[in-house]
């Protein structure tokens, strides 16, 4: 298990203190102090990691944020924002020693606009009601997380989030086009808007993925996109994994970018399978689902050279949905893939490696033998479009060693990633959970340039500490500058 | 003046390390395309990185290209090209418009000015398919950042800050881009004779419908006929494109036709090359090219908002000149050079663009007007001191690229 950094006995000492305080900012209910009431925010999505939060504090407006982070600031207290807490890296995970500020109150859409096709909405706002109240005026919100019902746009910002359907239109970063943010001394900054592009640095770039390190965000402007008239899937059976990861690349060489492409196991199918009976093929080693999206003349001629492919890479069955009930059938399976093999297992733990698709096979049979290695078996859920690997590795937390055991196994599967020059995280973020991974990806320079970056937002390291990186920031030391004129030589170079 | 030519990066950090003990400022150039870019104070020393070039790495079915910095886009092109593939957020070539012909454009270049051409309003621009990269930072150390893949959140997401930051922060050496496969075909429907106002609900129309249009653009008849190709009879021209496979593009155009003849507009179909060639054009400002001497703006408005932001440009007389281009989210802005005033005309420019919010570049203008006019938009206190920070945080005694976008950064 990670540790994390040694809460500060001198804030808890001023625990009554501070709370008081904070209650003058935010009234009533909105700061919770009762050991029972802050155990609900105790843990995140990455369960396997608790802490009680020292309070708990639920603002309802800007200004009380503004006000509750220039306490904190003002008074050296650490601060971890939290939207729903499905964060699965542990981005959410309270300190001990720090205020837990949740932004679920801010659940407004504040504007539809049609026009410039955008949605101004408040950070607490799910993903999926954002598409919820443009559906009616034939828009959605692209990014689709599996978790939409109840993740956060905010939260969705904090870890730049995926789905089944970012390899045709991106990721969280590509759909947001303007932010309001406070900084730890409670300044408001908007970044972009409903324009394009920034004057200067593309800071709103930097704050998309930046695991509620550099800034709480208090509005969000996303993109719209107008409903593709038609999806149709495919059902795609094989008779091996690097079979079934063939067709993808082949599809892909045929200039085909499908809607969703996404990938299971034979544990994966066969545990969907027993959970929503979505008609998945159960002697399949692999299946393949691929979504085509778009006018009905180009479902058409997609669907047609999708079946091509599969047929010249050894399909042994290859299903195209019917109509709308079936194809969110077959969808179903995949959406609920996560549960399902909880099902098989009382604990599973979810990775999310990025590799080069090609290194696909090599990757598989290394895990394969990291299953007898540790004596834990693993299903696997893949995005199969953009080679991010989520494979689930089944455990008991009540077996002693277990939890050490799925967790380095974790590890090694994701030293592996970045051995084949892929990376550790494809979309759930760093969290606390890969943190001290860092090192395998990038060296000490690299990880002081990033570091650098959180010292001109959060010079005193407030704002979720210990998270992301292996060591706290020091950003005194990071800002010194070595170097003196006079001492380093002139380049024995080329110059002209 | 010094030029320090390096081949490798390990020889970038050299000069650099140097340059930042000595407090020496360095321009960093590649294929010297882009020098005419952002404010005209020029550094002591030039960096030219031009011997870093190459493709290193490119596997299509992975969609992923690495290559060295200073690699030319002619040389990318070309590959991808070969295999049918494509840089989705389409580098405009403005070579025509800076009066730089003779260079050649490189990968660092385009992606460290954040280049987008008409797809921007599918496709994105170039920091949306910026996967990651090596650089030599102002210390002269160098690092690395994001990956080689195409889905990657390991720490922050720094291509984001490489791209459009015009070289203050880092030197890039080595990038890795996201590449798509190329539309199997294209076309554009072409609406003749609407007035901006009427052009800018067109384009949002057509940019609403689910008929994924991937360019939308609006000249109005002053400079439409500038652009070779299309029969425009003297009136404006609103262009719309749509790509992907045949049998989808003739069913979307036949789709955006009927819709323009129900509505009782004048609309014409260009083919394929015709579509490519007013879709360079565009790219390539071709419209506002008339005089060399004008000077130009680049604005980004609130799309809707796009019209009356040119006109009252227009309003103020400045000899103003325009034209639209992702649904009105880009509106490019020329100026007669004896009405433009000594500010440019950045007054009456960032005056009307500020109603509705967005931001104005002063993209073609003297030196010494790029020197004195703030070319980028400026900032907001509290932006601006952030941006101080993170320049710093790069580039601490301020040697890369100093003054390229706003004094102090
Ligand atoms: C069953 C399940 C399926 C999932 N499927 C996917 C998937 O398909 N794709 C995917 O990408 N992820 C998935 N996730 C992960 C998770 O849902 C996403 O990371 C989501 O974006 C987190 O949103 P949240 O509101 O729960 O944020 P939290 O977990 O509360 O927070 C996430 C991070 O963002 C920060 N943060 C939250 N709000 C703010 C704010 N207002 N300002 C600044 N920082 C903030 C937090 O500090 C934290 O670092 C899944 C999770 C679960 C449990």
């Amino acid at each position: 298990m990670l540790t994390m950094p040694v809460p500060d006995g001198a804030v808890l000492s001023r625990r009554a203190e501070i709370v008081t305080a904070l209650r003058r900012i935010v009234p009533g209910e909105g700061v919770i102090d009762s050991e029972e009431e802050r155990r609900v925010y105790e843990s995140d999505g990455l369960t396997a990691y608790r802490t009680l939060p020292m309070v708990v504090v639920l603002p309802e407006t800007v200004d009380q944020v503004r006000r509750v982070m220039r306490y904190c600031s003002e008074h050296g207290i650490k601060l971890v924002p939290r939207g729903a807490g499905t964060s699965l890296s542990g981005g959410a995970l309270p300190l001990a020693d720090g205020v837990l500020l949740g932004m679920g109150k801010f659940k407004r859409i504040l504007e539809i606009d049609i026009a410039n096709r955008c949605a101004v909405v408040q950070p607490g706002v799910t993903n999926l009601a954002i598409t919820h109240a443009v559906q009616d005026q034939g828009f959605y919100y692209a990014p689709d997380p599996s978790s939409q019902i109840a993740c956060t746009i905010g939260g969705n910002v904090g870890e730049n989030s995926g789905g089944v359907h970012c390899l045709k239109y991106g990721l969280t970063t590509n759909n947001v086009i303007g932010i309001e943010m406070i900084t730890i001394d409670g300044e408001v900054v908007r970044l972009g808007g409903k324009h394009f592009d920034a004057a200067g640095y593309d800071l709103l770039g930097v704050m998309v993925g930046s695991e509620g390190l550099l800034g709480v965000v208090t509005e969000v402007t996303v993109r719209l996109l107008p409903k593709p008239p038609g999806a149709r899937a495919l059902l795609i059976g094989f008779p091996s994994v690097v079979g079934a990861g063939e067709c993808v690349a082949a599809i892909i060489a045929a200039g085909i970018i499908p809607g969703g492409m996404e990938m299971m196991d034979k544990l994966a199918v066969q545990a969907a399978e027993a959970f929503v009976h979505a008609g998945y093929p159960l002697d399949a080693e692999a299946l393949l689902i691929v979504e085509l999206d778009g006018c009905e003349a180009e479902i058409d001629h997609l669907v047609a050279a999708v079946e091509d492919i599969a047929g010249q890479h050894g399909a042994t069955s290859c299903r195209v949905s019917q109509n709308e009930a079936e194809r969110l059938n077959f969808w179903a399976g995949r959406k609920a893939a996560f549960p399902a093999v909880g099902r098989l297992s009382p604990d599973y733990y979810c990775m999310d490696g990025t590799i080069p698709r090609r290194r696909l096979g090599d990757v598989l049979a290394r895990m394969k033998q990291m299953e007898g290695q540790y004596k834990l078996r693993v299903a696997n859920v893949f995005h199969a479009g953009d080679g991010n690997l989520h494979p689930l590795i089944m455990y008991d937390a009540n077996q002693p060693g277990e939890l050490e055991r799925a967790e380095e196994f974790g590890n090694d599967i994701l030293r592996l990633c970045v051995e084949v020059g892929g990376v550790l995280t494809g979309e759930h973020g760093v969290g606390v959970e890969k943190r001290d991974l860092m090192g395998t990806m990038f060296d000490d320079t690299d990880l002081e340039q990033q570091q650098r970056l959180k010292c001109a937002f959060d010079p005193d390291s407030l704002l979720n500490p210990g998270k992301v990186f292996p060591q706290l920031c020091r950003c005194a030391e990071l800002g010194r500058v070595h170097v003196h004129a006079g001492q380093t030589r002139f380049p024995e170079l080329p110059r002209f | 003046m010094t030029s320090f030519r390096p081949t490798s990066a390990a020889e970038v950090a050299e000069i650099v390390t140097w340059a930042a003990a000595e407090r020496q400022p360095l321009e960093i150039v590649g294929g010297g395309s882009k020098c005419g870019l952002g404010r005209a104070n020029r550094p002591e020393h030039r960096l030219e990185v031009a011997a870093l070039s190459g493709i290193l790495d490119y596997e299509p079915p992975e969609l992923v290209l690495t290559a060295q910095a200073a690699t030319p886009m002619r040389a990318i092109a070309a590959a991808l090209d070969a295999e049918r593939q494509m840089l989705a957020f389409e580098p405009p070539d403005w070579s025509a418009l800076l009066g730089t012909s003779g260079s050649e454009p490189t990968l660092g270049g385009v992606v460290a000015t954040n280049l987008a051409g008409p797809r921007r309003v599918r496709a994105g621009a170039a920091r949306d398919h910026f996967l990651g990269f090596a650089a030599v930072n102002g210390r002269g150390e160098a690092w690395k950042a994001g990956g080689k893949v195409v889905k990657n959140v390991t720490g922050y997401d720094l291509c984001k800050l490489q791209a459009g930051a015009y070289g203050t922060l880092s030197v890039l050496t080595e990038l890795s881009v996201r590449v798509l496969p190329r539309p199997e075909q294209e076309c554009s429907v072409l609406l003749a004779g609407l007035e901006d106002e009427a052009a800018i609900r067109a384009m949002a129309a057509a940019l609403n419908t689910p008929h994924e249009v991937s360019s939308v653009a609006h000249l109005p008849a002053a400079v439409a006929a500038r652009v070779a190709g299309p029969a425009g009879a003297g009136g404006s021209l609103t262009v719309l494109r749509l790509e992907g496979p045949g049998p989808s593009v003739a069913y979307r155009a036949e789709a955006l036709q009927a819709e323009a003849l129900r509505q009782g507009r004048e609309c014409h179909l260009l083919d394929h090359a015709s579509s490519t060639a007013v879709w360079a054009a565009i790219g390539a400002v071709q419209p506002l090219l008339a005089r060399t001497d004008s000077v130009v703006w680049r604005v980004c408005p609130t799309p809707a908002s796009a019209a009356s932001v040119l006109h009252a440009i227009q309003a103020a007389r400045i000899g103003a000149e325009g034209f639209y281009d992702w649904g009105g989210g880009l509106l490019w802005v020329s100026l007669a050079p004896d009405q433009a005033g000594d500010d440019c005309g950045a007054a009456i420019v960032r005056g009307a663009v500020a109603a509705a919010g967005g931001h104005a570049m002063l993209l073609r203008a003297p030196d010494p007007a790029r020197a004195s006019v703030p070319v980028f938009q400026p900032e907001p206190a509290s932006l601006r001191a952030l941006a101080q920070r993170v320049k710093s945080g790069f580039d601490p005694v301020g040697i890369l690229n100093p003054g390229r976008m706003q004094e102090g950064v």
